[in-house]
């Protein structure tokens, strides 16, 4: 047992020592959260913000100019030409100059002055004569949807109550909540779910490389000469990789507040407890592929075999509810599909453990599985 | 040198019929083996002729399909456990941490067997200053030149004194001097009671073995001393010294009896089997009728190890080449 547990650290000293020296891997340990916290964070921003706009202003008039103004700063459009002419704006469109055209008739005034009316009459809801008429026009790029849907959300950018005709919704006129509402920000959504997602290419990727290259090295077949039992060997490869999950779950965390403000709403240790079960998840999948793989360039082909349908289909990159039926079936045996809940539900809504242990079983379960096929298989390597 | 306790049976490996298959193919066939305790036994044969096969075999790595084994009085595969503390293996691939340095491969070897800390730090002391690598203690292993690795690998195997050692063709990335150098290591080692199994393709070193095994297509063809084998070898060897060597060969190619030519230089070298009538006669008439205007040389000549496996495996369906020592 002393002996045993002496084996164990044996193996992962060797192993810190061996990762210290690969610079390259262990700069990625450090690197990869990093990177795809920026990526993900600022690159991968779903808040479509500074759409190229052209504008066409046929009223030229004082409130033409305000809700210009307005619309810019809602920082959607960043306003880059200003023609006389649609056929103007149809052009540049069509160049991939603007994204946008705004186009404001020449009854622009007119038009406000009636929208006004009709809601004065009416109070709030719709049904006005006048209430429905558009006051301008957008001309949008739509071959990028999300780029649509952007702009689409300028369609109600409120005009009338900066008039000043009507004080009391003059409060609404700043009301700007749509855009920057924290819940509709991607980096308070993907931050937590990027946990997962490096924690699941670091995990799978470095266990399953690790075990490989002592295979393609031939360092295996003089240690299974020695007393030296297969779990031994695992527990002391994968107990570092434990450390560096911890590291980098820790790294995200923190990295998220400090750039993207993401509150953490639940308990710290419950964060703890799920990211190790789930970290047991993940290295128990690379080691069965490390059981699997001949050369680390297979190991590293079947840990993206694994990686990139729980990118897709666990929630991360789409909405899980608007995937169809086969696709959820699917995605509810992968690890990271329950851990995005585990981790979003105690990050964000401050969750407790009990409050998402529907979601932990499945994880266990898999890590269980996996450890015990990995053995197996493991065995029979020997052989 | 010894910890372990001592067995009482004088053989360290017994096997019977020990035959392993891998799909049809069969790796090692029937192979009878007794080796004595303290000596060096030599593994021969080409590659593929179940050398590594038949050591994984022994040492309980691999699972026989057929026949038992008894190592160190240890029944194999079922205690090999067991045996692994009382083993020593060198595979034929340099198999130690190439990012580690000599001295914590070492330490790392001496920890996975349990040597407790004091008596680690010595011996792997002791090790390095006796092959001769404490200059290079701090130097990783992956620069090591091949002679210095393959000293490095026998230290790691020898670390925890072990009672039998595995060698699976280990000087096959070294060059001669480091080669006689390695041999020098094993006698010493054997001399302190050490069983030694080398397996080896090069003549030369199989010759220094006390006594050897010939391997082929996974079958036992001949065992015993290196020079009972070639004095028992079921044939007559002719050695042929001509400018024209090729013309010679060519002449006695259709001689009755004859198993087998080799050319070294201007050497023919001629294996007739020894039912055959008066070789010597006639290879003399044959190869002076093939270049009258010059004189060969032909003479009977004392058998050598490659005249032994030439003749051993003879009946082979396919002959292989077999590399010849240089050193």
């Amino acid at each position: 047992m002393v002996q045993s547990f002496g084996r164990i650290v044996a193996i992962a000293r060797k192993e810190i020592r061996q990762l210290r020296r690969d610079r390259l891997t262990f700069g990625m340990v450090v690197a990869i959260p990093i990177i795809q916290l920026l990526l993900f964070g600022f690159a991968i921003n779903q808040d479509i913000r500074h759409l190229r706009a052209g504008v066409a202003d046929l009223s030229g008039s004082q409130q033409s100019r305000r809700l210009l103004t307005d619309a810019e700063a809602s920082q959607v459009i960043d306003i880059v030409a200003r023609v006389a002419s649609i056929e103007e704006l149809n052009t540049l469109l069509r160049q991939g100059h603007i994204a946008v055209g705004v186009v404001i008739p020449p009854d622009f005034e007119q038009r406000v002055e009636r929208s006004q009316r009709a809601q004065r009459g009416n109070g709030y809801g719709p049904g006005g004569d006048h209430l429905d008429e558009p006051l301008a026009q957008l001309l949008v790029d739509a071959s990028d949807p999300a780029s649509y849907g952007a702009a689409a959300g300028l369609r109600s950018l409120p005009i009338a109550p900066r008039s000043g005709l009507k004080p009391r919704a003059s409060a609404a006129t700043f009301e700007m909540r749509p855009y920057y509402n924290p819940e509709r920000r991607t980096a308070v959504q993907i931050v937590p779910g990027l946990v997962g997602v490096i924690l699941t290419m670091t995990m799978v990727l470095f266990t399953s490389v690790a075990i490989v290259r002592e295979r393609e090295r031939g360092n295996l077949e003089l240690l299974i000469t020695t007393p030296l039992s297969p779990i031994e060997l695992m527990v002391g490869k994968i107990l570092p990789y434990i450390v560096i999950g911890c590291i980098q779950l820790l790294l995200v965390l923190s990295v998220g507040r400090l750039l993207f403000d993401v509150p953490l709403r639940g308990q710290p240790l419950d964060v703890l407890i799920s990211s190790l079960v789930f970290i047991f998840a993940s290295l128990s999948l690379g080691l069965v592929i490390s059981t699997v793989a001949q050369t680390q360039f297979q190991a590293f082909q079947l840990t993206f075999f694994t990686f990139l349908p729980q990118i897709l289909l666990s929630g991360f990159m789409f909405p899980f509810d608007a995937m169809p039926e086969p696709a959820q079936w699917i995605a509810e045996v992968m690890p990271l599909t329950h851990f995005l809940r585990v981790i979003r539900g105690i990050v964000l809504r401050g969750a407790s453990l009990s409050d998402i242990s529907r979601d932990l079983w499945p994880l266990l379960a898999f890590g269980a599985i996996a450890m015990t096929l990995a053995s197996l298989r493991f065995r029979k390597r020997l052989d | 040198m010894t910890t372990a306790p001592k067995r009482e049976e004088p053989n360290a490996i017994v096997a019977r019929g020990l035959t392993r298959r891998f799909g049809d193919l069969v790796a090692v066939d029937q192979l009878d083996l007794t080796i004595p305790r303290a000596s060096v036994y030599g593994f021969l044969g080409p590659n593929g002729s179940g050398k590594t096969t038949a050591i994984r075999l022994l040492c309980g790595l691999l699972e026989p399909s057929a026949g038992e084994v008894t190592v160190l009085g240890l029944e194999m595969p079922q205690m090999a456990e067991k045996l692994r503390r009382r083993i020593g293996y060198m595979t034929q691939r340099f198999s130690l941490f190439e990012d580690l340095s000599v001295r914590e491969n070492l330490e790392f070897m001496g920890e996975i067997y349990s040597l407790p800390g004091r008596a680690r730090r010595q011996r792997v002391d002791e090790l390095l200053e006796l092959y001769r690598l404490t200059r290079q203690a701090k130097q990783r292993a992956g620069t090591l030149s091949g002679g210095q690795r393959q000293r490095l690998a026998l230290a790691a195997a020898v670390l925890h004194e072990p009672e039998l050692l595995f060698l699976d063709e280990p000087t096959s990335a070294v060059d001669p001097e480091n080669r006689r150098e390695f041999w020098e290591s094993l006698f010493q080692l054997s001399d302190a009671g050490t069983t030694i199994l080398v397996s080896t393709h090069y003549m030369d070193e199989a010759e220094r073995c006390h006594a050897l095994a010939i391997l082929d297509r996974g079958r036992l063809m001949a065992e015993g001393a290196p020079r009972k084998l070639m004095d028992d070898i079921d044939a007559v060897v002719v050695e042929i010294e001509t400018p024209y060597p090729r013309r010679a060969r060519e002449a006695i190619t259709t001689l009755e009896g004859l198993l087998s030519v080799a050319q070294l230089g201007t050497q023919l070298r001629a294996l007739f089997s020894r039912e055959s009538q008066e070789p010597l006669h006639r290879v003399q008439t044959a190869v002076s009728s093939s270049a009258p205007e010059s004189t060969a040389s032909v003479q009977l000549v004392r058998a050598n190890l490659e005249d032994v496996f030439v003749a051993v495996t003879r009946h082979s369906p396919k002959a292989r080449p077999v590399e010849t020592g240089s050193g």
